[in-house]
């Protein structure tokens, strides 16, 4: 058991590097994951996102061996692992349905991996009593797992992969089946352990919110391929395309033909109806381009400000406490979501704009980004607005508002 | 509430409701009196004949008080012994069929192409009548059957093995007539184990037997011992195959053999009466052993959480 005492002793990560070289599976004709590279450090965290279907929970069983790889290989440091059977790996999991062991008691769930390695007694209480501690779940060590709320399930579902310091700890969705508020508090949870105990860990979530909270990293997947690979920041405020911008809190996606292009300064619109100029994000030349606003970007414009002025009729407003987020359409009948800090009234008109900086230009139009979030048509009447939010990524991401949801 | 409300229309008449609802708080529902015409039907055509053959047994023809025949049963070491023969063919025939049941069981949970065909082999033999099966034991086994044909062209044995007209004729009758049923309910108990249980446990480091004996199996063992009840209660009343493939005289010679004889052979009503009540103890015997032992387990789901 050499392993374990290594990765007892300390809050040092129990390996350099993991690496996954061009991870791929298929299922029959179906290929769910192609050619996933990913290189993670030892300590960091990882966030997985995407929609489902998009690959991020396969990527993660072909980590924890529970699905073998069509093609590709994944490396600790120097040992091939991809071809070890799950419980050779070493790695902890925590299930989106938690899985636990419904005969067994709290503590034995926790105490399973250890019993299994046949950890001494001693050492076995101590261990278990401290991975309890950890999640708060002292008092409730001898209650059946169907004795426990939702989120005390997932604390014991978070010791038990925990208890056994495990080189890399793998999360399917683990907040998914908890309400809002618990969630949260859950996520901020799952971020002090993972530094406590300086674990590695990869999260598989379809959250964007939660994704952009946890990480260090976030890899966002789309229809198996690696869309964008950056830190929150990163992924953030420069999306690396409509699809991702969609549910970054870009909620305004407007498709409009390119008019002009200057040295990465795109401008966009129609004669007589909606222009805005903004930064190309890839190399754009003409034809049609998605310009992305944030609606926290808008602020009502000034009297003599030409630049990116748009003109709106509100049709709706909602009170999101601190500001007002409100939907409105242009006269040539496109949806803009944008927020004030004043209250304004359906029926109103206002006049506003967007710094340049703050528009994003793609080249993918709505249409095909909509269809690899959820694999529908989203016809044409969305194209103006609406786009890809509120449907799988829901509400702007990580401003904490209540909103969009 | 002072509130007035419109009397809602498919609210029930405020006597009729009142009285269903102070029934209700007693535990007491009305609907429940549909079914006793059912109970009346069942009354006359089980109870009764079944009372009726207990008062039987209590009334020897030879005389020697109420418990006489019973007396005489345990007394007499020929009767006596069907008991022991009976259980003999009972208990390893319906252990065998569970045991046997849950690596099939186990292997055919998952989804897989062919698995409804190998599923509708593995459950054909229910179709058949004992009386086929019996016969084709008798071809298939006897001594000029295929199997001891087989043993002794490969110099295996030198003469025919008997394994009919015996006692292991009738234990691979009930096995055959048997497994059927004990691996439909085996395979019903083995799916409703959630799956992710078990690759949770290969995370946590056990390997494919630790995976067996510390979830799959204590999740299993509820539904293992109704299985085992069911399956031993179909084997205890063997009596076609005992008399077939068997030998009804000796080895096998179970207790429904002695009933039979009592009631057919030698007009003693009275003690058939005797031996059947006698098979139907045994039996709750070995029934309330397994479910108290039963009731000493994990009954509760076997799901791992919430969703999914």
């Amino acid at each position: 058991m050499t392993v374990e005492t290594a990765v007892e002793k300390g809050t040092q990560a129990a390996f350099g590097r993991l690496r996954l070289d061009g991870v791929t599976r298929r299922f029959g004709k179906q290929t769910a994951l192609s050619g996933f590279d990913l290189r993670i450090e030892g300590g960091e965290f990882i966030a997985l996102l995407g929609p489902s279907g998009c690959g991020k929970s396969t990527a993660l069983n072909c980590l924890a061996g529970l699905l073998p790889l069509s093609d590709g290989a994944i490396w600790l440091d120097e040992e091939r692992i991809d071809t070890l059977p799950p419980e050779k790996r070493g790695f902890g999991m925590v299930f989106q349905n938690y899985a636990l062991f419904p005969h067994l008691s709290v503590r034995k769930n926790v105490a399973f991996g250890l019993s299994v390695r046949r950890v001494g007694k001693a050492e076995t209480a101590r261990r278990v009593d401290e991975a309890l501690r950890t999640v708060e779940l002292t008092e409730h060590a001898d209650k059946l797992p169907g004795q426990l709320s939702g989120g005390q399930q997932q604390r014991v579902a978070i010791a038990r992969a925990i208890v056994l310091r495990p080189k890399l700890v793998l999360m399917d969705e683990p907040l998914s089946n908890l309400d809002a508020k618990l969630r949260v508090q859950m996520r901020t949870e799952i971020r002090r352990i993972h530094q406590t105990l300086g674990l590695t860990t990869v999260y598989v979530t379809h959250d964007q919110e939660e994704a952009l909270a946890l990480a260090d990293r976030v890899v966002v997947l789309r229809s198996g391929k690696v869309e964008q690979i950056g830190t929150p920041e990163e992924v953030y405020t420069y999306p690396a395309s409509t699809y991702i911008a969609g549910f970054m809190g870009y909620r305004n996606l407007l498709e409009l033909p390119v008019l002009s292009v200057d040295d990465g300064r795109v401008t966009l619109g129609e004669t007589g109806g909606l222009t805005l100029t903004g930064i190309g994000q890839e190399p754009i030349t003409g034809g049609r381009a998605v310009a992305a606003v944030r609606p926290e970007d808008f602020r009502v414009a000034g009297a003599g400000e030409a630049e990116n002025r748009m003109t709106l009729r509100v049709e709706v407003s909602e009170f999101h406490g601190r500001e007002v987020a409100a939907e409105g359409v242009t006269d040539d009948g496109r949806v803009v979501h944008f927020k004030s800090p004043e209250r304004i009234a359906p029926g109103e008109r206002v006049a506003l704009t967007v710094q340049p900086e703050r528009v994003l230009v793609f080249r993918e139009s709505v249409r095909e980004a909509a269809r690899a979030l959820d694999g529908e048509d989203l016809g044409g009447q969305n194209l103006g607005g609406q786009g890809l939010s509120g449907r799988a990524f829901d509400g702007p991401a990580g401003t904490g508002a209540p909103d969009g949801g | 509430m002072a509130v007035e409300a419109p009397p809602r229309p498919e609210a029930p008449a405020p006597g009729r409701g009142g009285l269903r609802h102070r029934l209700a708080e007693r535990g007491v529902d009305r609907v429940l009196l549909l079914l006793l015409p059912a109970v009346l039907i069942i009354g006359l055509l089980f109870l009764y004949p079944m009372i009726y053959g207990v008062g039987l047994s209590l009334q020897p023809k030879n005389g020697g008080g109420p418990l006489g025949n019973y007396a005489d049963f345990f007394t007499d070491s020929y009767q006596r012994g069907t008991v022991w023969k009976t259980l003999k063919l009972a208990l390893p025939a319906a252990l065998i069929n569970v045991g046997a049941s849950v690596p099939i069981a186990y292997r055919l949970r998952g989804r897989f192409r062919g698995r409804r065909v190998l599923t509708a082999l593995l459950v054909l033999p229910v179709t058949l009548g004992t009386v086929l099966v019996a016969d084709g034991l008798l071809r298939y086994l006897g001594p000029k059957g295929w199997f001891n044909r087989i043993l002794l062209d490969l110099h295996i044995v030198d003469e025919p093995v008997r394994l009919i007209y015996n006692y292991w004729g009738v234990l691979f009758s009930l096995l055959i007539t048997g497994f059927p049923f004990a691996f439909l309910l085996v395979l019903s108990y083995m799916s409703g184990i959630d799956p992710t249980l078990e690759r949770a446990a290969a995370t946590l480091g056990a390997g494919p037997w630790q995976r067996m004996r510390r979830v799959v199996l204590p999740l299993l063992a509820p539904g293992l011992a109704t299985t085992f009840v069911l399956a031993f209660v179909l084997a205890f009343s063997v009596f076609p195959s005992a008399n077939l493939v068997g030998e009804p005289a000796g080895e096998t010679r179970v207790m429904a053999i002695a009933a039979y004889q009592a009631a057919f052979e030698k007009y003693d009503y009275s003690m058939a009466s005797t031996i059947a009540v006698l098979m139907g103890v045994f039996e709750l015997l070995v029934i309330s052993v397994t479910l108290l032992l039963r009731g000493r387990l994990y009954t509760g789901p076997a799901m791992g959480g919430k969703g999914s």
